[in-house]
This record gives C-alpha cells, sequence and structure tokens, in this order.
C-alpha cells in the first residue's frame, strides 16, 4: 500500500509522519506521531474529542484527512503546557474540578484555548455556545464554563488587557 | 473486622476532608498524557473489527469464515463457535451469548464475529468477508408487542418466574416481582383524591465520550493480559474467564483511564472476544468500538410502559398506591425493574401500596446498568402522580412531600426500617431556597420533584504503604472515574496526619491487590474509602507500637497526633512517621497494611431538585432556565467532585426528559445510531446547574459518606415534566418532551 509522507510542525515540533490518504488527521495523530491526547468520540464529527488546532483554527481532527495536514502547524493538547508549567486554562480546570472523567477534556482545553486567542473577555452564552460542540457527559458543563471564564479573567489580569 | 464503630460524625474539624485540594491525576488528564482505553499500543498489536447481526431478530443459520481468513493481513477470526457452549437459561445464557451469538441473534448490532489483522483497513475487510446466512424472524420492540398474544418469541424456553403456579407456555416475560404491603381496597377507600395516569419512557444511553476499548495480549500458555476501560477491571476479568471457560487466573486485567461509564461499563462486551483472538492469532490485539457500535449494542438503559394510581387524604397524607412497571430488558433478561420498584415510593411513607414489575425482552440491545439504574423510570411517573395529586388538593409539593416524608425509622416499601436519612432536609432546603420563590416570567413554568437511591457497599480491598521517606502509597482496585483518588487521599492524609502531597493513590491490576467490585453503585468514596481509612488505622496503630517500642513504654502511653507520635505525658521528643519510617529495619521492617472489606450500611441518599423551563410556543423548545438541586451527601469528601456528581446527574436526567431516545424503524433497525442524531445535552443547552449539600452524616461510615454518584439523575425527569405542565398546562406522560410532542399537545390552542 503506497503511503503519503506529510510534513507539518505539532506542538512546535517540526514532524513527519508517513499515513495513507484515507486517513484521518486523529489516527495519524494517534497512531503515527504517538500523540495519544487527542480522543476519538464518535469519528464524526460530532462530540469535539479531538479538536486540535489546525494553522489556528479549531478543527475536528476525525474530519480532516492527514496529507491535508502536509505544511501546517497543529496545537494539540500537549501542545499547551510549557514543559511542567500549565497553561491557565488547564490550571483553572483543575482548580475549578471542570473534568470528572477527563476524557473530554482535551477537546475542552483546546476548543477553549480557541475561544480565548479569539475572544479574551467572553460572556458566559458566548462561553456557551464556543464550547457547545464538545460533549461532555459527566460534568453537566457548570464547572467548565466557570473554569473558563476564570482563566479568561485570570489571562487578562495577566496582560494587563 | 467490623467498620465504623466510632463514626466521627459529629464534631468533624477535619482537616483534609472536605477540603479542595487538586485531585492526584489531574496534570495526567489536561496535558493529555493520561492513557484510557484506547491509548495503549503494543509491538505487532493487530487492530479487531467486528461482524454485527443486521436484522433485530434472526436464526443464524451458518458462517462462512473462510474468504474472510484469505484477506492479506487477516490473522484470526473467531464465531460463536470458539466459545464454550452454554447450560442454563436466558439468564445464563446473558453474558456469554451477548458477548458472541451463537445460534441466534436477538438486536440489531448483536455481535457475531471478529477479525484481527495487520491494519484496521484489513481487519475490516475481513469483516466485511464473513458470510453469514441468517432466517430472518419476525421481531418485538416495546413491553406491549412483546406480552401481546401469539408475539414470536426471543427465548423459546423462557417460563415465567414469580407466578404461582408457573405458566405452562414460555413468553417474553423472564420475571414478575411485586412488592405489596397494606390493604389498597382501604386505602383508596379513604382517598379523598385518587389520580390514575400510563407513562411511556425509551432507551437512553449512559453517553460516556469514550466508546469500548481494550487490548488483549494472550501468550501461547493460554495467559492473558487485558489493558481496559471499565468500571471494575475485576469484573472485566471475572466475565472474560466465564465467557471463555478459562480460570480467572489465565487473565490479569489492567485498568486504563475511563472516559465515563454511568453503570455501561460494568459488564463485557470486546474483552473476551479480543483475548480469543489473540490468543489465535498469538499476538495483541486492540479492539475499539465505534458509537454505532456504542449506540446499538451496549448500554442502553429499559424503555418502559408503567401505571400509576395514587390516593391522598384532604390533609395531604397518602393513603395507597398502586403501580404496574413493564420494562424492556433488551434481548436478555435483567432490566432494573426491580430497584424501580424498590425505590419509586421510597421517599414516602405509605402504609397501603403494591408496585408489580415485569422484566421483558425485547428485539433492543441487551439493557446495562445506568445511574441509579431504573429509578429514574419509576419515578418519573411516581414524581408526575405526586405532582397532580397535589394540584388537585390545591397544596405546595414540597409540603404535600414533607407530610408524607420518610424519616429515620420509616419502614422502607423494600422492607428494612430506614436509618438516619436526609429527605426532609432536602425538601427543606429547596423550599428554603431564593429559586423556589423566585418569580416566573413569560411561558416559564416550575417543577419540583425527588428521589431516592440506595447505594451500594459491596466488596473493596485496599493496601497502604509507608514509604521509608515519610510519603505514603494507597493501593486501590476500585477505576477512578470522577476523582476518587482525590478522595482516597484526603482520607489517607486525615489518618495519617501527614499531608495530602505526600500520599500516591494508585489504582492496581487485578494481580496486586485484593478482589473490588465495580466502581458503580456510588459505592467507592463510601467502601473503598471506607477501607482505606481501616487500613491506615492499622498504619497508625503500627506506628505507635513502634514508637511505643522505642521509647519502652506501653503503646497506651503513646497517641498519635498531627502525623506523629507523643508519649502522653511529653516526656520524649515525638516521632514523625517520616522518623519512624526510616528507621523501620531497627522496629520490625516495612510498614503495610491490607484491608479488605464487605461493606455494609450503605447510606440511602435522597435528592430534591427544582426546575424551570421556558417552553417557545411557535417551536415547542423547551428551555431549562434554571435549575437547583438538594442532595444528601452525608458527608462530601471533596465538596468540588460531589457538586459535580450533582450536576452530571441533574443534566443526563434533562437530556432524558427533553431530547434522548432510541428511535426504532419497523424493520427494527436503531435510526439515530450517531451523536449527531441521539443528541446529549450540550453546554448550550444548559444553566448553571445550582447545588445545596446536604450533610445528614451515614452513622455506618467512618467519615459518614452516603455515595453521592446516582441520586441526582433520579428526581430530574419528572422535575421537568412537571416544570412543563406549569408552563404550558399540558401534562406529559410520555418522554422526551420533544418540539414535536409539545407542538402535538399545544396545536389548535
Amino acid at each position: 500500500m503506497s503511503r503519503t509522507h506529510v510534513n507539518c510542525v505539532i506542538n512546535g515540533d517540526e514532524i513527519d509522519f508517513l499515513t495513507s490518504d484515507g486517513e484521518s488527521l486523529l489516527n495519524a495523530l494517534r497512531d503515527e506521531v504517538g500523540l495519544t491526547g487527542t480522543k476519538e468520540g464518535c469519528g464524526t464529527g460530532d462530540c469535539g474529542a479531538c479538536s486540535v488546532l489546525l494553522d489556528g483554527a479549531l478543527v475536528c481532527s476525525c474530519l480532516v484527512f492527514a496529507p491535508e495536514a502536509e505544511g501546517s502547524t497543529i496545537v494539540t493538547v500537549e501542545g499547551l503546557a510549557d514543559g511542567d508549567h500549565l497553561n491557565t486554562l488547564q490550571q483553572t480546570f483543575l482548580e475549578g474540578a471542570a473534568l470528572q472523567c477527563g476524557v473530554c477534556t482535551p477537546g475542552f482545553l483546546i476548543a477553549a484555548q480557541a475561544l480565548l486567542d479569539k475572544n479574551p473577555d467572553p460572556t458566559e452564552t458566548e462561553v456557551r455556545y464556543a464550547l457547545a460542540g464538545n460533549l461532555c457527559r459527566c460534568t453537566g458543563y457548570d464547572k467548565i464554563v466557570r473554569s473558563v471564564l476564570d482563566a479568561a479573567t485570570q489571562m487578562r489580569e495577566t496582560t494587563g488587557a | 473486622m467490623s467498620i465504623a464503630d466510632d463514626p466521627a460524625t459529629d464534631a468533624p474539624g477535619y482537616k483534609w476532608v472536605g477540603s479542595r485540594p487538586i485531585r492526584p491525576d489531574g496534570f495526567d488528564k489536561v496535558t493529555g498524557r493520561a492513557k484510557f482505553g484506547a491509548d495503549h499500543y503494543l509491538p505487532g498489536m493487530l487492530e479487531g473489527h467486528t461482524v454485527r447481526s443486521p436484522h433485530a431478530h434472526a436464526r443464524i443459520v451458518s458462517i462462512d469464515t473462510s474468504a474472510a481468513e484469505r484477506v492479506p493481513g487477516v490473522k484470526a477470526v473467531v464465531t460463536g463457535a470458539d466459545f464454550p457452549a452454554v447450560e442454563g437459561d436466558a439468564m445464563a445464557r446473558n453474558v456469554p451469548h451477548n458477548s458472541i451469538a451463537r445460534d441466534k441473534v436477538l438486536y440489531e448490532g448483536h455481535l457475531v464475529a471478529a477479525v484481527a489483522a495487520t491494519s484496521r483497513e484489513a481487519a475490516k475487510a475481513g469483516a466485511e468477508a464473513v458470510v453469514v446466512e441468517y432466517e430472518v424472524l419476525p421481531h418485538v420492540l416495546t413491553a406491549a408487542e412483546a406480552t401481546a398474544e401469539g408475539a414470536p418469541l426471543l427465548h423459546d424456553d423462557m417460563i415465567t418466574n414469580g407466578i404461582d403456579p408457573a405458566p405452562e407456555q414460555p413468553s417474553n416475560i423472564y420475571q414478575r416481582n411485586i412488592l405489596a404491603r397494606g390493604d389498597l381496597d382501604k386505602g383508596f377507600a379513604d382517598a379523598d383524591v385518587v389520580v390514575e395516569r400510563e407513562f411511556i419512557t425509551k432507551p437512553v444511553h449512559q453517553g460516556y465520550i469514550e466508546p469500548q476499548a481494550c487490548v488483549a495480549d494472550t501468550t501461547p500458555d493460554g495467559h492473558t493480559t487485558l489493558w481496559v476501560s471499565s468500571q471494575g477491571h475485576f469484573a472485566m476479568r471475572d466475565f472474560s474467564a466465564q465467557v471463555l471457560g478459562w480460570d480467572i487466573t489465565r487473565v490479569k486485567a489492567i485498568a486504563a483511564e475511563i472516559g465515563g461509564g454511568f453503570g455501561g461499563k460494568t459488564v463485557t462486551y470486546l474483552e473476551p472476544i479480543a483475548i480469543k483472538l489473540s490468543a489465535k492469532a498469538g499476538r495483541p490485539v486492540k479492539m475499539v468500538m465505534t458509537r454505532a457500535e456504542v449506540l446499538k449494542a451496549t448500554g442502553p438503559t429499559s424503555g418502559s410502559r408503567m401505571r400509576v394510581k395514587m390516593g391522598a387524604r384532604g390533609d395531604g397524607k397518602f393513603t395507597a398506591a398502586e403501580i404496574v412497571l413493564e420494562f424492556e430488558a433488551g434481548g436478555y433478561p435483567g432490566s432494573p425493574v426491580m430497584p424501580a420498584a424498590m425505590t419509586c415510593l421510597a421517599p414516602y411513607d405509605l402504609e397501603n401500596f403494591s408496585v408489580e414489575g415485569f422484566d421483558i425482552v425485547v428485539n433492543k440491545p441487551r439493557s446495562a446498568a445506568y445511574r441509579a439504574p431504573g429509578g429514574p423510570i419509576s419515578s418519573f411517573a411516581v414524581e408526575s402522580v405526586v405532582d397532580m395529586v397535589a394540584e388537585e388538593l390545591g397544596m405546595d409539593p414540597i409540603d404535600l412531600r414533607l407530610t408524607n416524608a420518610a424519616v429515620e425509622g420509616t419502614q422502607a416499601p423494600y422492607g428494612p426500617k430506614l436509618p438516619r436519612i436526609g429527605m426532609v432536609e432536602t425538601l427543606e432546603a429547596v423550599r428554603d431556597h431564593p429559586h423556589y420563590s423566585a418569580q416566573l416570567g413569560p411561558n416559564q413554568g416550575r417543577g419540583v420533584a425527588t428521589g431516592f437511591w440506595f447505594n451500594a457497599g459491596m466488596n473493596s480491598s485496599v493496601v497502604v504503604h509507608v514509604n521509608p521517606d515519610g510519603t505514603a502509597t494507597v493501593v486501590t482496585g476500585s477505576p477512578d472515574i470522577g476523582g476518587s483518588r482525590a478522595s482516597m487521599a484526603l482520607f489517607a492524609a486525615e489518618e495519617l496526619g501527614i499531608d495530602m502531597e505526600l500520599i500516591r493513590p494508585v489504582v492496581a491490576d487485578t494481580e496486586t491487590v485484593g478482589f473490588n467490585d465495580v466502581t458503580g453503585g456510588s459505592r467507592v468514596t463510601h467502601a473503598t474509602g471506607a477501607a482505606v481509612v481501616e487500613a491506615c488505622r492499622l498504619i497508625v496503630a503500627d506506628l505507635r507500637a513502634r514508637a511505643a517500642k522505642t521509647w519502652d513504654v506501653d503503646i497506651d502511653e503513646v497517641e498519635w497526633v498531627d502525623g506523629q507520635a507523643q508519649k502522653t505525658d511529653g516526656s520524649e521528643a515525638p516521632l514523625s512517621l517520616k522518623d519512624i519510617a526510616g528507621k523501620w529495619d531497627r522496629s520490625g521492617g516495612p510498614i503495610s497494611a491490607a484491608f479488605t472489606h464487605n461493606a455494609r450500611g450503605a447510606g440511602p441518599a435522597f435528592s430534591t431538585q427544582v426546575c424551570d423551563v421556558e417552553v417557545d410556543p411557535d417551536t415547542g423548545v423547551v428551555t431549562v432556565v434554571r435549575y437547583t438541586t438538594a442532595q444528601d451527601a452525608g458527608r462530601a469528601i471533596h465538596p468540588s467532585y460531589v457538586e459535580g456528581q450533582f450536576q452530571g446527574g441533574v443534566v443526563q436526567g434533562i437530556g432524558w426528559a427533553l431530547n434522548e431516545e432510541y428511535v426504532y424503524g419497523d424493520d427494527g433497525r436503531l435510526q439515530n445510531a450517531s451523536f449527531l442524531d441521539y443528541r446529549i445535552p450540550v453546554t448550550s443547552d444548559m444553566p448553571m446547574i445550582d447545588t445545596i449539600l446536604v450533610e445528614v452524616p451515614n452513622p455506618a461510615h467512618p467519615y459518614g459518606v452516603r455515595g453521592v454518584g446516582e441520586v441526582g439523575i433520579v428526581p430530574p425527569l419528572a422535575a421537568v415534566a412537571n416544570a412543563v405542565y406549569q408552563a404550558t398546562g399540558k401534562r406529559f406522560t410520555e418522554l422526551p418532551i420533544n418540539p414535536i410532542r409539545i407542538l402535538e399537545a399545544t396545536m389548535g390552542e
């Protein structure tokens, strides 16, 4: 079976991998690159557990063909922390108990990051709609929304915005 | 050993219990490091793919795997013929035949064969090359169809249990149970108001985000290592051994992190299949379900048809209740009709009642436990009728419930006298909350409902090791589904008197720690937690003995305070846990204690909830605009995760009330097997869920824990329905209350 050679930047590192043309970016990240923090909950773009930032855009990596990643810059959940220094969202998720089982958490963190990158001062309603593509069955969303709002506040205070 | 002779429940003053530290597994779970079921990879690992029935009901005439075995990359194919035959009735066939069909398939999605190959594509191609010849049979999808005269039978040897004399002819009813007390006729004769209604609910799925997944690595000598995402790796080990006909020692199960379960991951599906594929191929095999497989072949909880009749005097006192519950079990018996019957009247002190339950097989997926199994279904019916009684009497619905509330000493409908419970406290908490008296807007309505759940105790085994640097390792076998590692560490910190940071809680494999029942029944913080407490107390006794030995005094002269041994007269410098551990070779060697616990005395839990909805008269969309839940936790060990359990249960219940259902076509096939079409609540659907933590300590637990996971999902179905009634004037007795039903009911007005 012929395989396609893909070069991209993932979490700041230049990465290359081989993939089949019909393979999803999600499977390539997990099986070929070894980044299993990105999860599959449905494989049809309905649950958001596989969310990644592809050239800054929030995408479901299960709906992206792996060869489409050629030349792109990708951020996965593994790229959010700086070594052992968690980013603000990761920290507020932990302090706010915004996860129970934790399997949806990588997708929520990525989607929340995408929101705050664009809108540093979202309302509760804006947070709720920005995260509506991510399913969580454990928390009822309350603590997730609060943690995102807390992170936004802390990030604005840090940047003086 | 006895637990909790000294319930420290009245004057806590705890340092750690009740605080809100960051969970020990938190870093891994926000950085993508945590390994869930599908995240395990082994060299040479094969990928599995399944062959499932496209028919709701059919006889398997033949299965030809020869073409599949010739597909390049295919290394093994298994069918039912690879597993031992099963003796016994439909209940005995439940686990083995649901794992892989033998002579018949009983629902669309029933597993028929499986293939392991060197890639996903090859495994899929292999599965498509398996040729199954079916003789399609007529199917039944509901309790009504299954019990109709001349209905096709799923199991031709099924004679209904619980009827005397036993029926001569087989049927689709596996069991009838009845709970009854008092005199129904007298009770209804005493009533000033009698309300009777029929209710219908559909199957709904647990909806965990992580599909079932496992990796099995079977060696040529017939032993296997199983990495599995489940609510209990001991259960996965034991069920797998049962299906394979193996000794339990041949299966070592390692708990992956679990991405949600809600009861649905307490039984095996893929595990014995992956083990057998690995045995045949001689290589590790990974199997991961698709979302469609999850919806078609795992979970759901029962659909139902119910009739509830209740009577009350003019002063509100209930006089009688007569209830019939018909639950769809799916292809094999075992619906939660019994707990549904036991729980639905448990909030109330009632003299005369009869609750009759039927466990009925239908051509739908075999039902699995779902958070307070059965409770939400029967409580939807009863709490709706209670709301109607309140309206007929012109009484406030909380006052009506207070009039009838079960208290300590009330004889529960399921038998025992209730111990100290918090039913009244949850009702009063909601009544006194500002939400209950807040002004409603146009098209809005407010509903209340209450609910009961037993909570479980069951079996747990733990080991606590003290390390020479003064840290401690707490080893349990209870998968951490929502923060239980944090609770275990908090208990240990409290008991040992050292910082929680110094405690490492781990979930060990089935060869490393003693047996643990599943993480379910709201039992882990209660039962495994109590075992951790008791093991730590053994450690403290050992540490005191070692200090006494060092000081050459009687142990009674040594007390354990703030993580150090102190001589009661203060004549010696205290010895810390670290001091003693660092020199353990001088005082008897390593410091370790195991505790095995058969937990009795789980504390019954109650929850009372108030819901405000707004109904859009044009679209029929119901929006929950405000929600408050009061639940008795007994004692909240980590309050943030307790609140999270309250909130999560409520939102699952709201989804059940308003939107979730299994939709079947006439062909017996599931029409909405995706998260697009089986739509669970999303962030933008929900308001904040306000929580009121009621703490009426459970006298049977050293810290008063009751367990908090389940009861929160019991009241929302009726709370929402009662709110919709107030908003629309229409009583909805069939779930879900979706826009179609709303518009059908309100059209033309």
